[in-house]
């Protein structure tokens, strides 16, 4: 199909030849003019429902992309309860594994994925290069296919059938103030140590606050976990109790649940070491103030989104959102994210759309040899400037968990109020 | 003709009963019903059982923040009256003209033009610890160190309610006091009263239903609230509202409703006993 979509809008571009083109294929002349009037609608976490990708698809692929940005437990909460709201869900993987069962979303063929083979090993079996560990957590390959279609449960092994097609992810740490610290952070227990007494935050989404609460305890440590991304109610419990303890202590400043406030804090000088997420990091930067995404020895928490169609997807409107996919990881989009400091599920795609010192600094860990603008034109890097966490086989090569949703969930998420209302 | 006039009574009682039916109590009766339903991680399945409230009851948390939740209402409702009232007295009795009385009336309006959001934010600047506040005490020499309890605490979360709703105690209990016959405060002080004495026995009792109205508005809304509490205490402290939208934030509805149905009948019972001590109707 997305052959014979691209042979058609080239032959009508060049004019003379459309039309024997026209004559000669038809039936694509007839599809490409139907799929103007599709409309689709997209909605997801602001990281990536950005606008500039709808005008690219509105350009490159002719038909409408509709988007909404929502913030996670908005964004569940619609997976899961409207499935008629969408027809295509840019969801977390964590978020994944708790709306599948309720079959609002249809699994994809990967026969009809152009990029299927290039898609980075993370997705598939979990490791980045053939030697390397598998995370803790909700890792992305877990929930990423299921058996047969219509399955609610997933398949251990990678199938035919893909839930999600991944489109962007990152590995997370904590952001520091080094001016306000002016000293070297080397570790996840450092957010408890009381030098940061009254300075410190976490944040307040409960998947995420767990898995950063779990790296904190287990440097500090003070619990050894089976499995991080699955406690036990045991693990659950000492977790809250060291954090609680703190809480009580005065340790944290604040906790913060959306983007802006996780910036405004770090900027302020109201907290000088907090989890942070990678574009709160160039926020706080772009404004002057020194900020860094501190690699940490335990390693990275990781979060990954993909992309699922909604179950009511069907003919030609099916047909546009495998179209929008394949555009989706054929590069254009890749370049944008990764200019944003995020990765792309099919990175040497994006290399085509990002300049040679640009794919150093994002991608390889090089010294920047130029400016570095993000794609809305800000300066994020000077020349000389390294990323921090280095390459990316460097930074998603070190992820010690991923986002998580457990089997005691329902019990973390009570402990979790517990905690804030201690 | 009796039957016909009976039948009119109730057509014209019907649409406001029928809006009545739809948006209050069919809503309400829903948040009820659900309130027994079960919740699994993604779904909710109509089921009558007790597990709600039982984990409701059950858990100190509950009682913790319920405790919480009255604790900024007792406090605000105190501040907001101490204001309120006298800030309506200044202005019913000590401005003279109406002209001016009218002015300063809309002068307590104005920081109502902007969002609730927007003067409960505007806060955290002003409170920060570089925030001005801080920095001028540090100036004028008053404190060493910046006060980390400005922001991020209890003190910034009854600010934020006292700043927001102490115009909700104004207007009544302006109201109430712009009734008052000056005759009866004449009369008063021909009989050798003070000023102390006209007010404590003249004025208040008179200005009763207004405050008990402000009462009520002032209650109820910092009991249902969660989005203060939320930011002024940077995500550290809890109200009733909070533990209900961390419910529906996860998907946990019959929690949430059966959260919400024991506040609002604490808050019906909280009003129920306010209204024993004055019938607002027949000062109306």
């Amino acid at each position: 199909m997305m052959s014979k979509m691209r042979y058609s809008r080239r032959s009508m571009l060049k004019g003379g030849a459309a039309a024997v083109a026209a004559s000669a294929l038809p039936a694509p002349m007839v599809w490409a003019q139907e799929i103007k009037d599709v409309t689709l609608r997209q909605f997801g976490t602001g990281v990536s429902n950005l606008n500039e990708v709808g005008q690219k698809v509105k350009e490159d692929l002719g038909f409408t992309l509709e988007m909404t940005a929502l913030d996670s437990d908005s964004v569940t909460q619609r997976a899961a309860t409207q499935p008629d709201s969408f027809d295509i869900a840019d969801i977390e993987y964590w978020i994944c594994k708790k709306v599948w069962p309720t079959g609002n979303l249809q699994a994809m063929d990967t026969g009809k994925i152009a990029n299927y083979d290039k898609i980075v090993g993370l997705f598939k079996d979990g490791r980045l290069t053939p030697e390397s560990e598998i995370a803790q957590g909700t890792a992305p390959h877990t929930v990423g296919f299921i058996p047969e279609p219509g399955a609610t449960s997933f398949a251990d092994e990678p199938t035919e059938w893909m839930t999600l097609i991944p489109t962007i992810y990152n590995a997370d740490t904590l952001g520091i103030r080094p001016d306000l610290i002016g000293r070297p952070i080397n570790n996840w227990s450092e957010l408890l140590n009381p030098e940061f007494k009254g300075k410190a935050s976490i944040l307040d989404i409960s998947s995420i606050g767990i898995m950063d609460m779990a790296m904190v305890c287990e440097s500090m440590g003070e619990i050894q976990y089976g499995d991080k991304g699955n406690m036990t109610r045991e693990e659950i419990d000492k977790t809250f109790a060291i954090f609680t303890e703190a809480k009580q202590n005065g340790q944290f400043r604040a906790f913060w649940k959306s983007f802006d406030e996780s910036v405004n804090l770090m900027a302020s000088g109201e907290v000088v070491i907090q989890s942070m997420w990678s574009p709160a990091i160039t926020a706080v930067k772009s404004r002057g103030i020194p900020c860094v995404y501190q690699p940490l020895e335990e390693g990275y928490r990781s979060w990954g989104g993909g992309i699922g169609l909604s179950k009511s997807l069907s003919g030609l409107e099916l047909d546009a959102a495998y179209e929008y996919i394949n555009w989706y990881l054929s590069g254009w989009v890749g370049g944008f994210l990764m200019r944003q400091g995020y990765y792309s599920a099919v990175p040497e795609t994006s290399k085509d759309h990002m300049s040679a010192n640009e794919w150093g600094y994002w991608f390889e860990g090089k010294p920047a040899t130029d400016e570095i603008a993000s794609p809305f034109g800000d300066v994020l890097a000077q020349a000389g400037d390294v990323r921090d966490g280095g390459s990316f086989y460097d930074r998603m090569g070190s992820v010690a968990c991923w986002n998580a949703v457990m089997d005691e969930n329902q019990y973390m998420v009570r402990k979790w109020n517990e905690f804030i209302a201690s | 003709m009796i039957g016909r006039r009976a039948l009119l009574g109730w057509m014209q009682a019907a649409p406001l009963t029928l809006v009545l039916l739809c948006f209050l109590v069919a809503p309400i009766a829903m948040i009820v019903v659900v309130s027994f339903w079960g919740a699994t991680e993604f779904s909710i399945y109509p089921a009558f059982q007790l597990d709600n409230y039982a984990f409701l009851f059950g858990s100190p948390v509950t009682y913790k923040v319920f405790l919480a939740t009255f604790k900024y209402a007792l406090i605000t409702w105190a501040l907001t009256l101490a204001i309120g009232f006298t800030v309506a007295y200044f202005l019913a009795f000590h401005v003279r003209s109406q002209t001016m009385q009218i002015a300063l009336f809309l002068l307590c309006t104005i920081p109502f033009w902007t969002s609730n959001i927007i003067r409960m934010i505007s806060w955290i600047p002003f409170l920060g610890r570089n925030g001005i506040a801080n920095t001028a005490l540090q100036n004028w020499g008053v404190t060493d160190a910046p006060l980390d309890w400005l922001l991020y605490s209890d003190f910034a979360v009854i600010l934020a309610f006292v700043h927001l709703y102490t115009l909700f105690m104004v207007v009544p209990i302006f109201n109430t006091m712009m009734r008052i016959d000056p005759a009866l405060l004449e009369a008063a002080r021909d009989n050798g009263a003070s000023g102390a004495q006209t007010l404590r026995h003249v004025i208040l009792p008179l200005t009763k239903p207004g405050i008990m109205i402000g009462t009520i508005f002032v209650v109820t809304l910092v009991m249902g609230d969660f989005i203060t509490v939320r930011f002024m205490s940077g995500s550290q402290k809890a109200n009733v509202g909070r533990l209900i939208s961390n419910d529906i934030a996860l998907l946990q509805y019959p929690s949430a409703a059966a959260t919400a149905v024991v506040l609002l009948a604490t808050v019906l019972l909280i009003i129920a006993v306010l209204l024993r001590f004055v019938n607002i109707r027949k000062e109306l």
